[in-house]
C-alpha cells in the first residue's frame, strides 16, 4: 500500500477477544485513554458471558475524528488473544471483505466461522514475545500493534501505562511499556489499515461511561440522596454515587429491596432533599406502585433505569430498549408522568439533569431510560452539556397569620408551594389517597376531578423548550428513534443524505408528556419514514402510532437486543420499498 | 425576646388536628392517638418538627389525625417513607405507625431490616389481630383456630408470628409492649421510645370491636410483663417465651449506635469532573 497517498479515514472499528484472564478489558481501557490523549474520540462497548469471573470477553471499539456515538456496521480490525469460546462473540463482532485479523499462530488456525478468503490475516506471535521480557503479558504486545495499526504514538501508550499500572508498582509498568514498544515498533510485513489522523492539539475531553455521566447529571442537578439495591447493568451508579455524594453532602442508602428504594427516596423528598433511586427492569417493575404514590403525592422523584434484555431476569448483562412501555404505562390509575431518554453517552449526564429540574419544579416523578450499551460503555466525549435553565422546586413559607396551609392548592398553573418539615405555620399529611386541597383523603367526584387535572395540567402546560427531541439533517425521508438507537439513526440519515437520499433523524429526549405540536412541526414534508428502536414491540412505534404523530405509511423497524442496532439496517430498511398495501 | 411573647406549652390537644377519625367507635385507636398525643405535648417537641409516616389500614390514617408533619403512604411501606425521611433529615423526630398487616405481614421485609439498621425512628403498631380496612381478614398475628373470616373458614391454621421475638433477633435496640386501654402506661412509653436513641418499637394491642368484638376481653388478659428486662438478648429471648404474649411494658433496651449518615460537604459537583476529564 502507498502510504503517501493514503485517504485518512473518519473512524475505525476493532475488537479484542480472549478468555477470561486474558486481559482483553485493560488493553481496551489503555487503548481508549491512549485516544483521548491523542485528541481523538472514541467507544468502547464490552460484552461478556454470564460467568461472574473467567468467562470469555470482548472489547468493541469505535474510534473517530468526530464524535462516536455508535458501533459500525463492520470491524476493521479483530484481535484475538484465543480462540476460546469466541463462537460466542462471532454475530457480535462482523468482520467485511479487507479486515484484518491479527491472531497468535501459536493459539492455532483462526476458526471457520471467521476464516473467508477475503479477511486478512496477521500473524503475531504475542505469547512467545512476551516471554521475552520479564513481567511481559501478551495483551500488551498486542496492544502495542493495535496502537500502531490506528495510528496511535508509542509515547502516548507508554504514559497510559505509566498511569494505568501505578498501583502495580514500578517493575509492572516498565514491563508493559517494553511490551507495548515491541508491538509498536516490530517490523510487521505489511499493515494494511491506514492510521487515523490526530488532531495536532489534543481539546479538553472526558473519558467516561454512560452510568458516570448519569451521576453527573444527577449530583449537578442537585441530588443529594439515593436509596437504591444493587442491580446489573445498574449498580455503577450506585458505586459511585456512594463515595462522591458524601463529599458533596449527601448520602446514599443500600435498601433491602426496590420497594424500599422507592419509598424511602419517596421520605427524603417529602423532607426537601432532591432524591434519585437507579434500577433496571425488575427493579423498575417492584417501584411501580410507590412511583404512583409519588405522582399522587406530588413528591418529586427521579429514576435512572439501565434497561436490559427482559422480560423477568431476561439477558440481565446485555442490552435491550424495552422497557418504555412500563415506563410509560405502568402505574394504575391516571398518573401523569416524566419519561426522558438519553440519547448518547455524554447525554446521559443531561438528560439526568434534565430530569431533576423538571421533576423538582413539576412535584412529579421522572424516569430516564438509559441502557446497559450505554451505561457500561465508555466513550471520549466533548464536555457535556447542561440544561439552560436549573429550575427548583416551589417552596411553602410560613404563612404571616394562622390562614390554613393548602398543600394542594388549585393554582393557575396548577403547581402549589410544597412545604418542607420544619416550617412553622405550614403543616400537612401528604397523602397518596385521593385528597382535597389541603390534602384530606376525600373519595368526591368533584375532587378527583380536580385534582387528576391538576395533576395532568401540570405537566402537559409545562414548557419544555428546545430540549424534547434531537434533530439532524433533512429531507422528505425521515428516521424517528429515541435513546441508544440514536446514533446509528443519525449515521444512517448523515450517509443516506450524502448517497443523494436526503433525510433528518429525529431522536425524542421527552417522551412524555410528548411535544405533539412541536413534532408535527419537525416532521412536516416527511413522505417516506421509519420508528427504529431495540426491542421486539415495536413500543416507540405503537405509542406515537396511537398519538396520531406518524406520517402515513410510516414503517416500524424494531430489533430486539441484543445486538446493537448499526447504521447500515437502518439505511437498508429506509431505502427498502414501502409496501404498497 | 420578651415574657410576653413567649410560646405558652402546647397542651396534647395541640397535637390533635381537626380532622374527625374514620375509626369505628370503640376502636383501640382512639386512645394511641391520644396517648401519642400526650406524649408528644410532654416532651413539648415543636409540631413543625415531628413527622408521622403510615402505610394503610385504619391504623395508618393517624397522621391526618395529628397536628404535626405527616406522610401517609401506600400499604406496608412506613418504615421505608420513615428510613428515608430519617436518613435526609436527622435533625426531625420520625415515627412510624400502623397496623399489624401493615408492618408484619406486607411490610415484613421492611421491619426486619428496620430493626437491625437502628435508625432513631420509633415505630407504633396497633395490633388487633385482624385487617380491619378491608373487613376482617386474618393477619399474621391472627390465632390459628380463628375463623370468623370467609377467607380462612377453618382459620388460617399457621402459628401467629410474635412481633417482639421477631424484632429481638433483628436487632431493635428498645422493646416495648402497650395496651390501649392503659393510655397512662402507653404515654409513657411512646414518651421513652421517642427518647430511645435508636429504632424503638412499641406493639400496642388496640382492639378492633368491629370484627374482633371478643378483644373487649382483652382488659382481663393484659398483665404486667414479669419477665426480667435487661439488655441481655438471650435472657430476653428466654423471657418473651416464658411469657403468654400478653404481658405489656418494657422488654428490651440497649444502646447501639443508630445508623445516621454524616453530613459534611467538602466540595461541589464542579470539582467531580476532574475524574473524568482527558
Ligand atoms: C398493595 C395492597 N394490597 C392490599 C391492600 C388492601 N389493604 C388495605 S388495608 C389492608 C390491611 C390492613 O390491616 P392492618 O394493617 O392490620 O390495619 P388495620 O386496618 O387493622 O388497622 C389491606 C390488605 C392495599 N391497600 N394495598
Amino acid at each position: 500500500m502507498n502510504k503517501t497517498n493514503v485517504n485518512h479515514p473518519d473512524t475505525l472499528s476493532a475488537a479484542i477477544t480472549g478468555s477470561g484472564g486474558s486481559g482483553v478489558v485493560t488493553a481496551g481501557q489503555m487503548l481508549l485513554k491512549a485516544v483521548a490523549a491523542a485528541g481523538l474520540f472514541g467507544l468502547m462497548t464490552r460484552s461478556s458471558g454470564p460467568q461472574i469471573r473467567g468467562g470469555e470477553s470482548a472489547a468493541m471499539l469505535r474510534l473517530g475524528v468526530k464524535p462516536v456515538n455508535n458501533l459500525d456496521d463492520k470491524f476493521d480490525i479483530l484481535l484475538a488473544f484465543d480462540w476460546l469460546n469466541v463462537t460466542r462473540f462471532v454475530d457480535e463482532i462482523p468482520l467485511q471483505p479487507g479486515s484484518l485479523i491479527i491472531r497468535d499462530p501459536d493459539a492455532g488456525e483462526v476458526p471457520p466461522e471467521l476464516a473467508s478468503d477475503d479477511i486478512q490475516v496477521l500473524d503475531a506471535p504475542l505469547k512467545s514475545l512476551a516471554k521475552t521480557i520479564d513481567g511481559g503479558r501478551p495483551n500488551m504486545i498486542g496492544l502495542g500493534i493495535l496502537a500502531k495499526l490506528l495510528g496511535l504514538p508509542e509515547a502516548a501508550l507508554r504514559q497510559v501505562a505509566a498511569e494505568h499500572l501505578e498501583k502495580k508498582g514500578e517493575k509492572a509498568v516498565e514491563a508493559t511499556q517494553a511490551c507495548i514498544s515491541l508491538g509498536h515498533t516490530q517490523e510487521w510485513s505489511e499493515l494494511p489499515i491506514s492510521p487515523l489522523e490526530p488532531p495536532h492539539t489534543p481539546p479538553v475531553r472526558w473519558n467516561i461511561s454512560g452510568n458516570e455521566a448519569s451521576c453527573m447529571g444527577a449530583v449537578r442537578g442537585g441530588v443529594r440522596f439515593v436509596a437504591a439495591y444493587p442491580i446489573t447493568p445498574a449498580s455503577e451508579i450506585l458505586e459511585w454515587l456512594a463515595p462522591n455524594l458524601e463529599k458533596l453532602g449527601g448520602s446514599l442508602l443500600q435498601a433491602e429491596d426496590e420497594l424500599a428504594s422507592v419509598n424511602m427516596i419517596i421520605g427524603s423528598s417529602f423532607g426537601g432533599v432532591p432524591s434519585l433511586t437507579a434500577t433496571s427492569g425488575p427493579g423498575l417493575s417492584l417501584m411501580m406502585e410507590g412511583l404512583g404514590l409519588a405522582v399522587t403525592s406530588e413528591t418529586p422523584l427521579v429514576v435512572s433505569n439501565v434497561m436490559r434484555g427482559g422480560p423477568s431476569t431476561g439477558i440481565p448483562t446485555k442490552s435491550e430498549q424495552s422497557d418504555l412501555n412500563i415506563a410509560l404505562y405502568g402505574f394504575h390509575g391516571d398518573a401523569p408522568h416524566l419519561v426522558l431518554a438519553a440519547t448518547n453517552i455524554g447525554d446521559c449526564a443531561f438528560t439526568t439533569q434534565w430530569a431533576v429540574y423538571l421533576s423538582e419544579v413539576l412535584q412529579t416523578v421522572a424516569i430516564v431510560l438509559s441502557d446497559q450499551s450505554q451505561g457500561q460503555a465508555r466513550s471520549i466525549i466533548e464536555p457535556p452539556a447542561e440544561p439552560k435553565e436549573a429550575y427548583q422546586r416551589l417552596l411553602a413559607k410560613s404563612p404571616e397569620e394562622e390562614n390554613h396551609y393548602q398543600r394542594y392548592a388549585l393554582t393557575e398553573d396548577c403547581l402549589s408551594p410544597m412545604s418542607i418539615p420544619g416550617t412553622e405555620g405550614c403543616i400537612y399529611t401528604a397523602d397518596g389517597l385521593e385528597h382535597n386541597e389541603r390534602g384530606t383523603p376525600s373519595s368526591m367526584t368533584e375532587d378527583h376531578l380536580l385534582q387528576l387535572d391538576k395533576r395532568r395540567n401540570k405537566i402537559d402546560g409545562f414548557d419544555y423548550g428546545e430540549a424534547w427531541a434531537d434533530l439532524q439533517g433533512e429531507g422528505e425521508n425521515c428516521i424517528i428513534t429515541w435513546g441508544s438507537s440514536s446514533g446509528a439513526a443519525f449515521e444512517a440519515a448523515q450517509r443516506l443524505s450524502q448517497a443523494g437520499v436526503p433525510t433528518r433523524a429525529l431522536a425524542l429526549r421527552l417522551l412524555a408528556p410528548l411535544q405533539k405540536q412541536k413534532q408535527q412541526n419537525t416532521l412536516q414534508g416527511v413522505s417516506n419514514a421509519i420508528v427504529v428502536e431495540q426491542n421486539h414491540g415495536a413500543q416507540l412505534y405503537h405509542y406515537l402510532n396511537a398519538n396520531q404523530l406518524l406520517p402515513p405509511g410510516t414503517r416500524s423497524m424494531a430489533q430486539p437486543g441484543p445486538l446493537p442496532i448499526r447504521p447500515g439496517d437502518v439505511m437498508a430498511m429506509m431505502t427498502q420499498e414501502a409496501d404498497n398495501d | 425576646m420578651t415574657e410576653t411573647q413567649t410560646q405558652p406549652a402546647l397542651k396534647a390537644k395541640d397535637y390533635k388536628s381537626d380532622i374527625k377519625p374514620v375509626w369505628c367507635p370503640g376502636s383501640g385507636h382512639f386512645a394511641v392517638l391520644s396517648a401519642l398525643s400526650k406524649a408528644l405535648a410532654h416532651l413539648a417537641l415543636k409540631r413543625e418538627d415531628v413527622a408521622m409516616v403510615s402505610g394503610i389500614g385504619c391504623s395508618s390514617r393517624l397522621p391526618a389525625y395529628t397536628e404535626v408533619y405527616g406522610f401517609h403512604g401506600v400499604h406496608g411501606r412506613a418504615l421505608a417513607v420513615a428510613g428515608g425521611l430519617k436518613a435526609a433529615r436527622p435533625d426531625l423526630t420520625v415515627i412510624a405507625a400502623g397496623g399489624d398487616g401493615d408492618g408484619f405481614s406486607i411490610g415484613g421485609n421492611h421491619f426486619l431490616h428496620a430493626c437491625r439498621r437502628n435508625m432513631d425512628i420509633t415505630y407504633i403498631v396497633m395490633d388487633n389481630e385482624v385487617y380491619g380496612m378491608t373487613k376482617g381478614q386474618a393477619s399474621p398475628t391472627t390465632s390459628p383456630d380463628w375463623s370468623a373470616s370467609k377467607l380462612t373458614p377453618h382459620g388460617p391454621g399457621v402459628p401467629s408470628f410474635n412481633p417482639a421475638a421477631i424484632a429481638l433477633a433483628s436487632g431493635a435496640t428498645f422493646i416495648a409492649r402497650g395496651f390501649s386501654g392503659d393510655p397512662n402506661k402507653l404515654t409513657q412509653m411512646i414518651v421513652e421510645g421517642i427518647q430511645h436513641k435508636g429504632f424503638s418499637f412499641i406493639h400496642v394491642f388496640s382492639p378492633c370491636t368491629t370484627f374482633r368484638p371478643e378483644q373487649k376481653g382483652w382488659k382481663k388478659q393484659v398483665h404486667e410483663y414479669a419477665e426480667e428486662v435487661t439488655a441481655n438478648p438471650v435472657k430476653t429471648a428466654q423471657g418473651l417465651q416464658a411469657d403468654d404474649g400478653m404481658g405489656t411494658g418494657l422488654i428490651y433496651r440497649t444502646e447501639l449506635p443508630p445508623w445516621q449518615p454524616a453530613y459534611d460537604a467538602i466540595c461541589e459537583p464542579s470539582a467531580l469532573e476532574k475524574e473524568f476529564q482527558v
